[in-house]
């Protein structure tokens, strides 16, 4: 991998370190809670179906890189790093996700929906493709309400399969909002080759749309993070675009999915695309001294204890308050 | 006084909806320069405006589903969806997203939008355009559900549906946009979940909503020159409805009957007879009979159809069945 800053002088290349060093910390976030994930799913903790998003973590710090607090994004079932990327609280991430009263949607959506509205994250998605519309109305909103800001639909390869990607690509496109297209390819649809299932590439398909459409290596951080950042530049000005993202899905579909649809050489290979280490290595490159990535390290793992301590002194959710609270307020009989 | 007719009531509410809250929007197919292909935003465009009046292209599932994302956002956006038949389009938006947003973020805001959307036959539009089919969003925890049956409810509710932090599903019958009534000059917002007696009556209960509201009242006269007073009671709202409006009037005529002009079978009167067969048992001196579409698609053919929507003479033969 070509790092972009070597050779460069010292008081250049200063402010690009700190800056992968900061989106190396947020994947590392991403990536270690996951990895905490996935022990506690293993040992029965973590209730439900979960999906993690290892391998892809540049997407997320990448693109976030390039938000606000007002931007607006729509995720998808495997939107952990989604989440954290957008800025929720660790701790009411982690108590979502061990299903406790309080967390940050009280125990009622937990991984595949979890949200937190007040960083602008509209929730996780359990249906695939769903996010897309809710997106799209979000940037309607900030149009029409003049605000500046931009809205994000994640989306995967898989979901290319959805008429809603249609037809949203035709609306944003028609409509100038300021909405970002992001496709986490991963080259998997579930448990078959998405090539199996997709007779289009998304550039062409973007296209047909008269969308702008970008693909970067999806587990380059900075590249990721440089191509959202322009993008969105000109998403702000009234282009709607597409960046598609080519990414590795490490783990299974969803967790304890033991991959047997899978060559298992292909699953050892994507180590070398590990984004975490490639970052890594272009910020030793940059003259980052590997005392600071442990630090870093360090800093991160601490965080995600705090986080899985307080997620753990959780309360259970209260039954009559959720059925309560189905309504913002209740009129004669529902059922 | 002034004479209203349901389709200006629709247009009305619409407008003055947006008059007093710029987080109104409405968008749909033909909304705009067409004023809505029943003509129910008429003179909106021109009024608010492309950007809270727009046209979209055909595309129901995303007009649905960018109107959560638009509740979810600070607007507050009244879609349409030309025919209810077409809400199958829909159903991700609706069920998936909009019903359940509010409940699985933990109350985290709602979503406050509005479908509007027209249901009903007799116009001879066929198996793909007559369809009732309010109890599939009714079965959905998390939405509102209206059917207003003439036009002064058809103004209230609408209002009071745009109003509501939470989806509602607006239901109006197409065969009732061209009704006429007296109506005041200020129309006020009807609540929801609240349902009106429109004719007292001490012999049975005739529950409906809806265009078979007219025909309940229909059968009702009738059956009041053979000396049996039918209490008729118009819903307005399905979900959730007035369960306590109906126990009183069942508990005051002992004899109940539950009329629409949706499929029988599984629909919104079997919800409402089951609840009254069980909190109301010790009431019923006989059986509740239901009256509504029988177990087939609407048929086109104006012989056909005419026999498959309920009509007065079905409702008298069910009143005739319980009062026996």
């Amino acid at each position: 991998m070509k790092t972009r800053s070597s050779g460069q002088p010292r008081a250049q290349r200063a402010p690009e370190a700190a800056r992968l060093l900061q989106l190396y910390s947020q994947m590392l976030l991403i990536r270690r809670s996951e990895e905490r994930l996935s022990t506690m799913f293993a040992d029965g903790e973590v209730p439900g179906f979960i999906h993690l998003s290892i391998g892809q973590e540049a997407v997320s710090a990448g693109v976030m890189s390039a938000l606000n607090a007002e931007d607006t994004i729509a995720s998808t079932h495997r939107g952990h790093g989604h989440a954290i990327a957008k800025g929720l609280p660790l701790e009411g991430f982690f108590l979502e996700l061990l299903a406790r009263d309080e967390g940050l949607c009280r125990g009622r959506g937990g991984s595949m929906h979890v949200a937190d509205m007040s960083v602008g994250m509209l929730g996780a998605n359990g249906i695939v493709g769903a996010g897309l519309p809710i997106a799209l109305g979000s940037a309607m909103a900030h149009q029409l309400l003049g605000r500046k800001a931009v809205a994000v639909a994640f989306f995967g390869d898989g979901a290319l399969g959805e008429g809603v990607v249609h037809e949203c690509f035709n609306l944003a496109s028609l409509w100038k909002l300021p909405l970002l297209f992001v496709c986490e390819n991963n080259g998997w649809s579930e448990f078959l080759p998405s090539s199996k299932q997709i007779a289009f590439k998304l550039g062409e398909l973007a296209a047909a749309f008269q969308l702008p459409h970008v693909a970067v290596d999806g587990n380059d951080v900075a590249a990721v993070a440089d191509a959202a950042e322009k993008m969105v530049r000109g998403i702000r000005a009234g282009e709607p675009a597409v960046l598609e993202c080519v990414t590795t899905r490490v783990r299974g579909h969803f967790e304890g999915d033991a991959q047997k649809y899978r060559n298992p050489d292909e699953v050892a290979k994507l180590a070398e695309r590990d984004p975490l280490r490639l970052t890594a290595m272009q910020l030793q490159n940059m003259g980052v001294a590997e005392a600071e990535l442990a630090s870093t390290a360090e800093s991160v793992e601490q965080r995600v204890e705090a986080a899985v301590a307080a997620a753990r002194r959780g309360r259970d959710p209260d039954f009559e308050a959720a059925r309560a609270d189905v309504y913002s307020r209740v009129e004669g009989n529902h059922g | 006084m002034a004479e209203l007719r349901y389709l200006r009531a629709v247009n009305q509410a619409l407008n003055d909806a947006m008059a007093a809250d710029p987080a109104v929007i409405l968008f749909g197919e033909d909304v705009g320069e067409a004023g809505g292909s029943f003509g129910a935003t008429r003179g909106l465009r021109d009024r608010y405006g492309p950007s809270r009046v727009r046209d979209t292209p055909i595309s129901e599932a995303t007009i649905a589903g960018a109107a959560v994302g638009a509740a979810l956002s600070g607007l507050k956006p009244v879609v349409e969806i030309m025919f209810m038949d077409f809400t199958t389009l829909v159903m991700d938006a609706m069920v998936n997203q909009a019903a359940k947003a509010r409940f699985m973020f933990g109350g985290q805001g709602s979503v406050p939008m509005v479908l509007r959307t027209p249901h009903g036959g007799g116009l001879g539009a066929g198996p793909q355009h007559s369809q009732c089919l309010e109890a599939w969003f009714a079965h959905v925890p998390g939405l509102k559900v209206v059917c207003p049956a003439d036009p002064v409810s058809a103004y209230g509710l609408l209002r009071a549906a745009i109003d509501d932090p939470d989806p509602v599903i607006v239901v109006e019958n197409k065969a009732l946009y061209a009704m006429r009534m007296d109506a005041p000059e200020r129309l006020d917002i009807i609540p929801i979940g609240k349902a009106a007696t429109i004719r007292a009556g001490r012999d049975v209960t005739i529950v409906t909503y809806g265009a078979t509201v007219k025909t309940a009242l229909d059968a009702a006269e009738r059956l009041a020159t053979d000396g049996v007073e039918a209490e008729v009671i118009d819903l307005r709202s399905l979900q959730p409805w007035d369960e306590a409006a109906v126990l009183a009037s069942l508990s005051k005529t002992h004899r109940f009957v539950v009329v629409h002009e949706a499929v029988e079978a599984f629909g919104i009167g079997g919800e409402i007879a089951a609840r009254m067969a069980d909190i109301g048992f010790d009431e019923l001196d006989g059986p509740i009979v239901r009256v509504g579409a029988p177990f087939m698609p609407v048929p086109f053919s104006r012989a056909l159809e005419s026999a498959y929507q309920p009509t007065a003479d079905r409702v008298i033969a069910a009143v005739r069945r319980t009062l026996d």
